[in-house]
Protein backbone atom coordinates (compact mmCIF):
# COMPACT_ATOMS: atom_id res chain seq x y z
CA UNK A 1 0.00 0.00 0.00
CA UNK A 2 2.90 2.30 0.73
CA UNK A 3 0.65 4.77 2.48
CA UNK A 4 3.29 5.91 4.97
CA UNK A 5 0.48 5.75 7.55
CA UNK A 6 2.17 5.04 10.83
CA UNK A 7 0.85 5.09 14.38
CA UNK A 8 3.52 5.77 16.96
CA UNK A 9 3.42 5.60 20.74
CA UNK A 10 5.69 5.89 23.73
CA UNK A 11 5.88 2.84 25.97
CA UNK A 12 7.81 1.25 28.79
CA UNK A 13 8.92 -2.23 27.90
CA UNK A 14 11.75 -4.71 27.71
CA UNK A 15 12.43 -6.85 24.67
CA UNK A 16 14.71 -9.74 23.86
CA UNK A 17 17.03 -8.84 21.00
CA UNK A 18 19.97 -10.74 19.49
CA UNK A 19 22.13 -8.89 22.07
CA UNK A 20 19.94 -9.92 25.01
CA UNK A 21 17.27 -8.06 26.97
CA UNK A 22 17.08 -4.31 26.48
CA UNK A 23 14.73 -1.50 27.50
CA UNK A 24 12.37 -0.13 24.86
CA UNK A 25 10.85 3.33 24.70
CA UNK A 26 8.73 3.61 21.54
CA UNK A 27 6.64 1.63 19.09
CA UNK A 28 5.41 2.06 15.53
CA UNK A 29 2.35 0.27 14.20
CA UNK A 30 1.51 0.34 10.50
CA UNK A 31 -0.06 -1.62 7.66
CA UNK A 32 2.30 -1.67 4.72
CA UNK A 33 4.70 -3.80 2.70
CA UNK A 34 6.44 -6.37 4.91
CA UNK A 35 10.14 -7.14 4.68
CA UNK A 36 9.89 -10.87 5.33
CA UNK A 37 6.25 -11.96 5.76
CA UNK A 38 5.09 -13.55 2.48
CA UNK A 39 2.26 -11.17 1.60
CA UNK A 40 1.93 -7.89 -0.25
CA UNK A 41 0.75 -6.12 2.89
CA UNK A 42 0.97 -6.88 6.57
CA UNK A 43 0.40 -5.34 9.96
CA UNK A 44 3.80 -4.36 11.30
CA UNK A 45 4.88 -3.59 14.84
CA UNK A 46 8.30 -2.14 15.61
CA UNK A 47 9.28 -1.90 19.25
CA UNK A 48 12.19 0.50 19.47
CA UNK A 49 14.77 2.23 21.57
CA UNK A 50 16.43 5.02 19.63
CA UNK A 51 18.06 6.80 22.56
CA UNK A 52 21.82 7.05 22.78
CA UNK A 53 22.35 7.09 19.03
CA UNK A 54 22.01 3.33 18.72
CA UNK A 55 19.22 1.21 17.32
CA UNK A 56 17.41 -1.43 19.31
CA UNK A 57 14.47 -2.96 17.50
CA UNK A 58 12.20 -5.94 17.62
CA UNK A 59 9.98 -6.21 14.57
CA UNK A 60 6.81 -8.21 13.94
CA UNK A 61 4.95 -8.70 10.65
CA UNK A 62 1.63 -10.56 10.50
CA UNK A 63 -1.58 -10.86 8.57
CA UNK A 64 -4.60 -8.76 9.49
CA UNK A 65 -6.50 -11.63 11.16
CA UNK A 66 -3.51 -12.51 13.33
CA UNK A 67 -3.08 -8.88 14.29
CA UNK A 68 -6.70 -8.52 15.38
CA UNK A 69 -6.52 -11.79 17.31
CA UNK A 70 -3.32 -10.67 19.02
CA UNK A 71 -4.81 -7.29 19.94
CA UNK A 72 -7.97 -8.91 21.33
CA UNK A 73 -5.94 -11.48 23.24
CA UNK A 74 -3.83 -8.77 24.83
CA UNK A 75 -6.94 -6.88 25.93
CA UNK A 76 -8.53 -10.10 27.26
CA UNK A 77 -5.40 -10.93 29.25
CA UNK A 78 -5.41 -7.45 30.76
CA UNK A 79 -9.15 -7.58 31.48
CA UNK A 80 -8.76 -10.95 33.23
CA UNK A 81 -5.85 -9.88 35.42
CA UNK A 82 -6.63 -8.52 38.91
CA UNK A 83 -6.52 -4.75 38.96
CA UNK A 84 -4.03 -4.76 41.83
CA UNK A 85 -1.55 -6.69 39.70
CA UNK A 86 -1.98 -4.25 36.82
CA UNK A 87 -1.14 -1.41 39.16
CA UNK A 88 1.85 -3.40 40.39
CA UNK A 89 3.32 -3.51 36.89
CA UNK A 90 3.36 0.28 36.57
CA UNK A 91 6.61 1.55 38.06
CA UNK B 1 28.81 -6.23 -23.86
CA UNK B 2 30.13 -8.73 -21.34
CA UNK B 3 28.12 -7.41 -18.37
CA UNK B 4 31.38 -7.11 -16.41
CA UNK B 5 31.19 -4.73 -13.47
CA UNK B 6 32.72 -3.72 -10.18
CA UNK B 7 30.44 -3.19 -7.18
CA UNK B 8 31.33 -2.10 -3.66
CA UNK B 9 30.23 -0.17 -0.60
CA UNK B 10 31.92 3.22 -0.31
CA UNK B 11 31.66 6.41 1.70
CA UNK B 12 30.62 9.47 -0.30
CA UNK B 13 29.90 13.07 0.64
CA UNK B 14 26.20 13.65 1.12
CA UNK B 15 24.08 16.56 2.30
CA UNK B 16 26.16 19.31 3.93
CA UNK B 17 29.30 17.28 3.33
CA UNK B 18 28.22 14.45 5.66
CA UNK B 19 30.03 11.17 5.07
CA UNK B 20 27.35 8.64 4.12
CA UNK B 21 27.36 5.03 3.01
CA UNK B 22 26.68 4.32 -0.66
CA UNK B 23 26.60 1.29 -2.90
CA UNK B 24 28.49 1.84 -6.14
CA UNK B 25 28.33 -0.32 -9.26
CA UNK B 26 30.43 0.58 -12.29
CA UNK B 27 30.68 -1.18 -15.68
CA UNK B 28 34.19 -2.36 -16.46
CA UNK B 29 33.63 -3.34 -20.09
CA UNK B 30 33.02 0.12 -21.59
CA UNK B 31 35.34 3.10 -22.16
CA UNK B 32 32.69 5.68 -21.33
CA UNK B 33 29.26 5.56 -19.77
CA UNK B 34 26.25 7.50 -18.58
CA UNK B 35 25.29 7.30 -14.92
CA UNK B 36 22.29 6.95 -12.65
CA UNK B 37 21.54 7.61 -9.00
CA UNK B 38 19.36 4.86 -7.54
CA UNK B 39 17.02 5.99 -4.77
CA UNK B 40 15.89 3.14 -2.55
CA UNK B 41 12.31 2.55 -1.47
CA UNK B 42 10.77 3.15 1.96
CA UNK B 43 12.01 -0.25 3.27
CA UNK B 44 15.52 1.08 2.90
CA UNK B 45 18.97 0.44 1.50
CA UNK B 46 18.39 -3.23 0.94
CA UNK B 47 19.82 -6.12 -1.02
CA UNK B 48 17.24 -6.05 -3.81
CA UNK B 49 17.90 -2.38 -4.51
CA UNK B 50 21.65 -3.10 -4.59
CA UNK B 51 20.79 -5.74 -7.18
CA UNK B 52 19.10 -3.01 -9.23
CA UNK B 53 22.28 -0.91 -9.05
CA UNK B 54 24.27 -3.88 -10.34
CA UNK B 55 21.77 -4.36 -13.16
CA UNK B 56 22.48 -0.84 -14.39
CA UNK B 57 26.23 -1.46 -14.27
CA UNK B 58 25.87 -4.77 -16.10
CA UNK B 59 24.07 -2.85 -18.84
CA UNK B 60 26.70 -0.14 -19.17
CA UNK B 61 25.70 2.57 -16.67
CA UNK B 62 27.49 3.55 -13.48
CA UNK B 63 25.09 3.54 -10.54
CA UNK B 64 25.28 4.89 -7.01
CA UNK B 65 22.69 4.20 -4.34
CA UNK B 66 23.17 6.47 -1.31
CA UNK B 67 21.95 5.07 1.99
CA UNK B 68 19.36 7.74 2.79
CA UNK B 69 18.93 6.29 6.30
CA UNK B 70 22.65 6.20 7.11
CA UNK B 71 22.37 8.96 9.71
CA UNK B 72 19.42 7.33 11.48
CA UNK B 73 21.21 4.06 12.13
CA UNK B 74 24.81 3.74 10.92
CA UNK B 75 25.70 0.13 10.25
CA UNK B 76 22.23 -1.19 11.16
CA UNK B 77 20.35 -3.76 9.09
CA UNK B 78 18.37 -1.97 6.34
CA UNK B 79 15.00 -2.92 7.82
CA UNK B 80 16.01 -1.66 11.28
CA UNK B 81 17.24 1.63 9.81
CA UNK B 82 14.00 1.95 7.82
CA UNK B 83 11.97 1.35 10.98
CA UNK B 84 13.87 4.11 12.78
CA UNK B 85 13.44 6.50 9.87
CA UNK B 86 9.70 5.76 9.81
CA UNK B 87 9.37 6.22 13.57
CA UNK B 88 11.16 9.57 13.26
CA UNK B 89 8.65 10.79 10.70
CA UNK B 90 10.76 10.12 7.62
CA UNK B 91 13.73 12.08 6.34
CA UNK B 92 13.67 15.70 5.19
CA UNK B 93 13.45 16.38 1.45
CA UNK B 94 16.38 18.82 1.69
CA UNK B 95 18.59 16.03 3.06
CA UNK B 96 17.54 13.67 0.27
CA UNK B 97 18.41 16.28 -2.34
CA UNK B 98 21.80 16.83 -0.71
CA UNK B 99 22.57 13.13 -0.58
CA UNK B 100 21.54 12.59 -4.21
CA UNK B 101 23.60 15.61 -5.22
CA UNK B 102 26.60 13.99 -3.52
CA UNK B 103 25.96 10.77 -5.44
CA UNK B 104 25.59 12.74 -8.69
CA UNK B 105 28.89 14.54 -8.07
CA UNK B 106 30.61 11.22 -7.34
CA UNK B 107 29.32 9.79 -10.63
CA UNK B 108 30.31 12.85 -12.68
CA UNK B 109 33.84 12.65 -11.27
CA UNK B 110 34.43 9.06 -12.41
CA UNK B 111 37.20 9.06 -15.04
CA UNK B 112 35.03 7.04 -17.42
CA UNK B 113 31.86 9.14 -16.97
CA UNK B 114 30.33 11.00 -19.91
CA UNK B 115 29.02 13.64 -17.51
CA UNK B 116 25.34 12.77 -17.90
CA UNK B 117 23.37 11.54 -14.89
CA UNK B 118 19.79 10.38 -14.40
CA UNK B 119 17.89 9.38 -11.27
CA UNK B 120 15.52 6.52 -10.56
CA UNK B 121 13.48 5.82 -7.48
CA UNK B 122 10.97 3.24 -6.37
CA UNK B 123 7.95 3.72 -4.07
CA UNK B 124 8.83 6.68 -1.77
CA UNK B 125 11.98 6.95 -3.90
CA UNK B 126 9.80 7.61 -6.96
CA UNK B 127 8.61 10.84 -5.41
CA UNK B 128 12.16 11.64 -4.33
CA UNK B 129 13.47 10.98 -7.86
CA UNK B 130 10.95 13.50 -9.21
CA UNK B 131 11.94 15.96 -6.46
CA UNK B 132 15.68 15.78 -7.17
CA UNK B 133 14.96 16.13 -10.88
CA UNK B 134 13.32 19.47 -10.11
CA UNK B 135 16.28 20.72 -8.08
CA UNK B 136 19.42 19.16 -9.61
CA UNK B 137 20.93 19.18 -13.11
CA UNK B 138 19.84 15.66 -14.06
CA UNK B 139 19.39 14.61 -17.70
CA UNK B 140 16.67 12.09 -16.91
CA UNK B 141 14.20 11.37 -14.11
CA UNK B 142 12.55 7.99 -13.61
CA UNK B 143 9.64 7.74 -11.20
CA UNK B 144 8.55 4.19 -10.43
CA UNK B 145 5.15 4.34 -8.72
CA UNK B 146 6.02 7.24 -6.43
CA UNK B 147 3.11 8.29 -4.23
CA UNK B 148 2.44 11.94 -3.38
CA UNK B 149 4.17 13.52 -6.35
CA UNK B 150 0.63 14.86 -6.66
CA UNK B 151 -2.11 14.61 -4.05
CA UNK B 152 -1.84 15.79 -0.48
CA UNK B 153 -1.54 13.13 2.22
CA UNK B 154 -4.28 13.21 4.89
CA UNK B 155 -3.52 15.51 7.81
CA UNK B 156 -3.01 12.62 10.23
CA UNK B 157 0.01 11.30 8.31
CA UNK B 158 2.95 11.45 10.68
CA UNK B 159 5.53 11.42 7.88
CA UNK B 160 6.63 14.73 6.44
CA UNK B 161 5.52 14.00 2.90
CA UNK B 162 4.25 16.81 0.71
CA UNK B 163 3.42 16.84 -3.01
CA UNK B 164 6.25 18.03 -5.24
CA UNK B 165 4.47 18.55 -8.56
CA UNK B 166 4.55 22.31 -7.89
CA UNK B 167 8.29 22.24 -8.55
CA UNK B 168 7.89 20.72 -12.03
CA UNK B 169 9.05 23.92 -13.71
CA UNK B 170 12.53 23.11 -12.39
CA UNK B 171 12.82 19.84 -14.33
CA UNK B 172 15.73 20.02 -16.76
CA UNK B 173 15.58 16.47 -18.11
CA UNK B 174 12.98 14.13 -19.55
CA UNK B 175 10.72 12.19 -17.21
CA UNK B 176 9.81 8.50 -17.38
CA UNK B 177 6.97 7.34 -15.14
CA UNK B 178 6.15 3.65 -14.65
CA UNK B 179 2.95 2.79 -12.83
CA UNK B 180 0.59 -0.08 -12.02
CA UNK B 181 -3.07 0.19 -13.05
CA UNK B 182 -4.09 -1.42 -9.75
CA UNK B 183 -1.98 0.86 -7.56
CA UNK B 184 -3.72 3.12 -5.05
CA UNK B 185 -0.54 5.07 -4.19
CA UNK B 186 -0.51 6.67 -6.71
CA UNK B 187 -3.93 6.04 -8.23
CA UNK B 188 -4.33 6.09 -12.03
CA UNK B 189 -6.23 9.39 -11.57
CA UNK B 190 -3.20 10.88 -9.81
CA UNK B 191 -0.95 9.65 -12.62
CA UNK B 192 -3.27 11.45 -15.07
CA UNK B 193 -3.09 14.57 -12.91
CA UNK B 194 0.72 14.44 -12.97
CA UNK B 195 0.73 13.99 -16.74
CA UNK B 196 -1.50 17.04 -17.10
CA UNK B 197 0.79 19.10 -14.86
CA UNK B 198 3.86 18.11 -16.88
CA UNK B 199 2.05 18.92 -20.12
CA UNK B 200 1.08 22.31 -18.74
CA UNK B 201 4.69 22.95 -17.68
CA UNK B 202 5.89 22.06 -21.18
CA UNK B 203 7.98 19.12 -20.02
CA UNK B 204 8.89 16.05 -22.06
CA UNK B 205 7.68 12.85 -20.44
CA UNK B 206 6.75 9.23 -21.10
CA UNK B 207 4.28 7.47 -18.82
CA UNK B 208 3.48 3.76 -18.91
CA UNK B 209 0.73 2.21 -16.79
CA UNK B 210 0.76 -1.58 -16.73
CA UNK B 211 -2.39 -3.68 -16.43
CA UNK B 212 -2.51 -6.49 -13.85
CA UNK B 213 0.13 -4.69 -11.81
CA UNK B 214 -0.12 -2.71 -8.61
CA UNK B 215 2.40 -1.03 -6.39
CA UNK B 216 5.97 -2.38 -6.28
CA UNK B 217 5.66 -4.57 -9.38
CA UNK B 218 9.45 -4.39 -9.84
CA UNK B 219 10.11 -5.95 -6.39
CA UNK B 220 11.22 -9.42 -7.39
CA UNK B 221 11.37 -10.61 -3.76
CA UNK B 222 7.79 -9.64 -2.92
CA UNK B 223 4.36 -10.99 -3.84
CA UNK B 224 3.66 -7.71 -5.63
CA UNK B 225 6.16 -8.69 -8.35
CA UNK B 226 4.63 -8.84 -11.84
CA UNK B 227 6.98 -10.35 -14.34
CA UNK B 228 5.39 -8.90 -17.49
CA UNK B 229 5.17 -5.36 -16.12
CA UNK B 230 8.69 -5.57 -14.72
CA UNK B 231 10.19 -6.86 -17.97
CA UNK B 232 8.41 -4.23 -20.04
CA UNK B 233 9.37 -1.61 -17.47
CA UNK B 234 13.06 -2.55 -17.65
CA UNK B 235 12.94 -2.25 -21.44
CA UNK B 236 11.44 1.24 -21.09
CA UNK B 237 14.11 2.19 -18.56
CA UNK B 238 17.03 1.20 -20.77
CA UNK B 239 15.47 2.84 -23.84
CA UNK B 240 15.02 6.01 -21.80
CA UNK B 241 18.60 5.93 -20.47
CA UNK B 242 20.01 5.37 -23.92
CA UNK B 243 18.15 8.50 -25.07
CA UNK B 244 18.93 10.74 -22.09
CA UNK B 245 22.34 9.82 -20.65
CA UNK B 246 23.88 7.81 -23.50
Amino acid sequence: MCTYQTETLRLRASAKTPRGWVSMTDASVYFDHPVHFPATHALMIDVLNTSGGGVERVGLEMDAVSARNLAETILRALDNAPASLLDDSVV
Amino acid sequence: MTHNLRAETLTIQGHRGDAIEAYVAVPTDVDQHGSIVVIHHLPGYDETTKEIARRFAANGYAAVMPNLYHREAPGADPDDAAAIARANGGIPDEQVVGDVEGAMNYLKALPTANGKVASIGFCSGGRQSFLVGCRLPLEGVIDCYGAFVVGTPPAEFPLRVTPVVGEAAGLRGEVLGLFGAEDQFPTPAQVDELAEALRAAGKTFTFRTYQNAGHAFFSSDRPSYRVEAANEGWREIFTFLSRTVG
